[in-house]
């Protein structure tokens, strides 16, 4: 017996996007369908989210074929707080894109390429095969290729074809591991191969595979050496699309990372040293590429990068309180980068920049606004009680306790230039009169109607509550992320959930 | 047989990656090609070659018989290729539309000044 | 192209491939073949046809823009999908009629499924093939 409202979130996505592909060009309704079809789903997420915490495993056999021999859809607490996650994502964004995202771009299905975006990100949450986590992927990237290159502008295309190029070679990396992991076990289900793998005896192979898993992984979420495309490419699509792309998608191959590096490879002393050295280098790097950079969206590309190495870091610690500190961040990450894109987005539809050097003004035109999105940077740099500060503490207490002093140094520095960055750009754009220009700069969002521009604040605004939640009422995270951390540490039960005859079912 | 494909994919690795590192944009798209099909040798090679008959089922049988060849590698293989067909459809239009916006082939040309968004 | 013999012998071609294609579509679940398989030999036959007789009289003889039949066949696989899901079985379990139609012979979820298929791959390569044809040359 299984269950088949572990999918749901994925097939309502799928629904959703064929029905928005049958009114390709009727802008209007496509809106419609799918901000509705983001609430349905996210009704769905939260469903899912309760039956999950109540059961511990959710499983479903797709097409009836047993594990190991079928693909398996496993649903623990770590990847339904995910689907959760994503969900809130992807309706916000899905409301700001019905005026962020311009009429031409909709015309060309911006919003079933959205939906497919989204549903390749569900099922990557949800599946329990390796092999058809590569499928998901693919289907991550085709879709973001397209969002990518929507509109087809100069600077657009350009980016796209760093984009592309990278993440076709992670896709990879990713089958050579997959087929590496093939040969050595001949089995895909991911419970299989974490009881296959511990029997192996030539551990230099099992190491090898982990490390392109790591490579493949490590291009789409943009760790150190490989980061270079996502600074070169961010910036250049649309807001809604750019939010997307950086509160979900690097977090999609931190959540493989995470999945495979404590269920199929343990990470030995190498393994786990390397992480922390990447870890540390993505800190720094990040920070400082964010140090240097004027335009606004360039500053939160790298900064993307920087906080990566939070939680490659906490992956490399491997400690229960680190895999908890990861967890915790990672919640706090997705809602908060998705929403500084956002939150950029309006400030360009205000001064028609993000460059820093001709932004200003912004606090003493639009207060509210600017208190508001006030809250969102300085959650993301985690002053206490905001969002980013509890996770932090359980890093930092991590790094004490593994004695990786240098992971420790890099995130105190990262966390101060990441302050000071926000700071700078704060002052910038909000408080420092806005410098005078030959041609003004028109304002379009004050030429909005009160209804459009709404429509463009409301996402910001309910994300901006839900990591205020989580910052405010971080106790409730913290038993969240502890359970995780205790699942992801205790293969047991998923192994058993997944491949046992006493399949749990509520 | 085992020997020679691992040579092969050996050296559609190397052309790959080898044609990635050249500055033209088409010979970028020919190494992704080779990669692709390097990485899907690999899966052919590692699912272990069998000199046997296909995996389908007789008219006249129930399960398998005698000495079959592993079906999941090949449907492996055949969904990996699918989705490169469609990404490297996907790559040629991009690259044609790059071409079409800057004239030039070379990669080192792709250095449009930051424009705000 | 001008070759008179292409044009005449795509004529007859077409409708013996499109024929072919089906048999493939419909003898694929033990046999070899599919909805993959046959999509692309239906588009092919299409492709052919353009060859032959310019780009605009297939879009005419195909009446549809091909980007049309991706939604179709994307419902029908996720309507025979989900038909598993309404007596209780999982997502994607294969139903099958008790009794086989004369000809196809056994009918059930995975022969829609495949037809769902045939029809997004027709879809997909049509409008890839005609877009690249038609910005080239």
């Amino acid at each position: 017996m299984t269950d088949n409202s572990i999918i749901l979130p994925v097939i309502a996505h799928l629904f959703t996007a064929v029905l928005l592909i049958f009114f390709w060009r009727k802008v209007r309704i496509q809106q419609a369908v799918s901000v509705a079809g983001n609430i349905l789903i996210l009704g769905f997420s939260i469903g899912l989210f309760i039956k999950t915490w109540r059961a511990g495993y959710l499983t479903m056999q797709a097409g009836d074929w047993q594990a190991p021999f079928g693909i398996t859809f496993v649903s623990d607490v770590f990847s339904s707080t995910m689907i959760l996650l994503a969900g809130i994502a992807g309706l916000a964004v899905s409301i700001y894109s019905t005026v962020g995202i311009s009429r031409h771009r909709i015309q060309y299905g911006y919003f079933p390429i959205f939906h497919f975006l989204l549903l390749g990100l569900n099922g990557a949450f949800l599946t329990g095969d390796i092999f058809n986590l590569y499928v998901w992927f693919e289907v991550i990237i085709i879709s973001s290729f397209v969002l990518m290159t929507l509109g087809g502008r100069k600077p657009q295309v350009e980016g796209a074809i760093k984009y592309v190029t990278l993440n076709l070679l992670a896709s990879v990396m990713f089958l050579t591991a997959v087929a590496i992991l093939y040969g050595l076990t001949g089995s895909l289900n991911m419970a299989d191969l974490s009881l296959k793998m511990a029997k192996i005896e030539n551990r230099g192979l099992v190491n090898i595979t982990g490390l392109l898993f790591f490579l493949g992984f490590g291009i789409k979420s943009a760790v150190f050496p490989l980061y270079f495309w996502l600074p070169s490419s961010y910036h250049t699509p649309p807001s809604a699309i750019a939010a997307v792309f950086g509160g979900l998608l690097t977090k999609v191959g931190v959540y493989a990372l995470l999945r495979v590096f404590t269920l199929i490879f343990i990470p030995d002393e190498f393994t786990a040293t390397m992480f922390t050295i990447v870890a540390t280098a993505t800190l720094l790097t990040g920070a400082f590429g964010a140090f240097i950079k004027r335009n606004i969206r360039k500053l939160f590309s790298y900064l993307i990068v920087c906080h990566i190495g939070f939680l490659i870091g906490g992956l490399g610690m491997h400690t229960s309180e680190a895999l908890a500190g990861t967890v915790f961040y990672l919640i706090h990450d997705i809602i908060v980068k998705t929403n500084i894109f956002l939150a950029a987005g309006i400030m360009y539809k205000i001064s028609g920049t993000t460059n820093m050097d001709k932004l200003g003004g912004l606090y003493a035109d639009y207060p509210k606004l600017s208190l508001l999105v006030a809250v969102v940077l300085f959650s993301m740099v985690g002053i206490p009680p905001l969002s980013g500060f509890w996770p932090k503490i359980w890093l930092f207490d991590a790094a004490f306790s593994t004695d990786t002093w240098y992971l420790l140094i890099a995130m105190i520095i990262a966390s101060f230039i990441t302050l000071f960055v926000i700071a700078r750009l704060w002052s910038d754009a909000f408080w420092k009169t806005r410098p005078v220009q030959e041609v003004p700069p028109t304002d379009d969002f004050s030429a909005m109607s009160w209804y459009r521009r709404s429509l463009l604040v409301t996402p910001v605004l309910v994300l901006a509550a839900v990591s205020l939640y989580i910052g405010f009422g971080a106790e409730h995270i913290a038993r969240l992320s502890e359970r995780i951390a205790t699942d992801l540490k205790d293969t047991a039960p998923y192994i058993k959930a997944v491949l046992g005859r006493e399949i749990v079912n509520f | 047989m085992e020997l020679l494909l691992i040579i092969l994919i050996g050296v559609l690795y190397a052309t790959g990656i080898f044609m990635m590192l050249r500055r033209s944009m088409v010979k970028l798209l020919i190494g992704l090609i080779l990669l692709g099909n390097g990485a899907n040798m690999l899966i052919f090679v590692l699912g272990g070659i069998t000199t046997g008959k296909p995996p389908i089922i007789g008219e006249s049988e129930k399960i398998l018989s005698g000495i079959y060849a592993d079906p999941i590698p090949q449907s492996l293989i055949l969904t990996a290729i699918v989705i490169s067909f469609g990404l490297q459809a996907f790559a040629i239009v991009l690259l044609k539309r790059v071409y079409v916006l800057i004239e030039t082939d070379d990669l080192n040309d792709l250095t449009t000044p930051e424009t705000d968004i | 192209m001008k070759s008179v013999i292409l044009r005449t012998a795509s004529n007859y071609l077409l409708p013996l491939l499109l024929l072919f294609s089906v048999f493939i579509l419909v003898r694929g679940h033990y046999s070899p073949g599919g909805g993959f398989v046959g999509g692309l030999m239906a588009s092919i036959a299409f492709v052919l046809h353009a060859f032959a007789n310019k780009l605009e009289n297939t879009r005419k003889l195909l009446r549809y823009p091909p980007g049309a039949f991706i939604p179709v066949g994307l419902a029908i696989a996720l309507l025979s999908g989900l038909a598993p899901v309404f007596i209780g079985k999982p997502f994607l379990t294969a139903l099958w009629f008790s009794t086989p139609v004369p000809i196809i012979g056994l009918v059930g979820t995975p022969l829609f499924f495949d037809i769902g298929v045939f029809f997004v791959v027709i879809g997909i390569t049509l409008s890839i093939l005609f877009n690249i044809s038609e910005n080239i040359l």
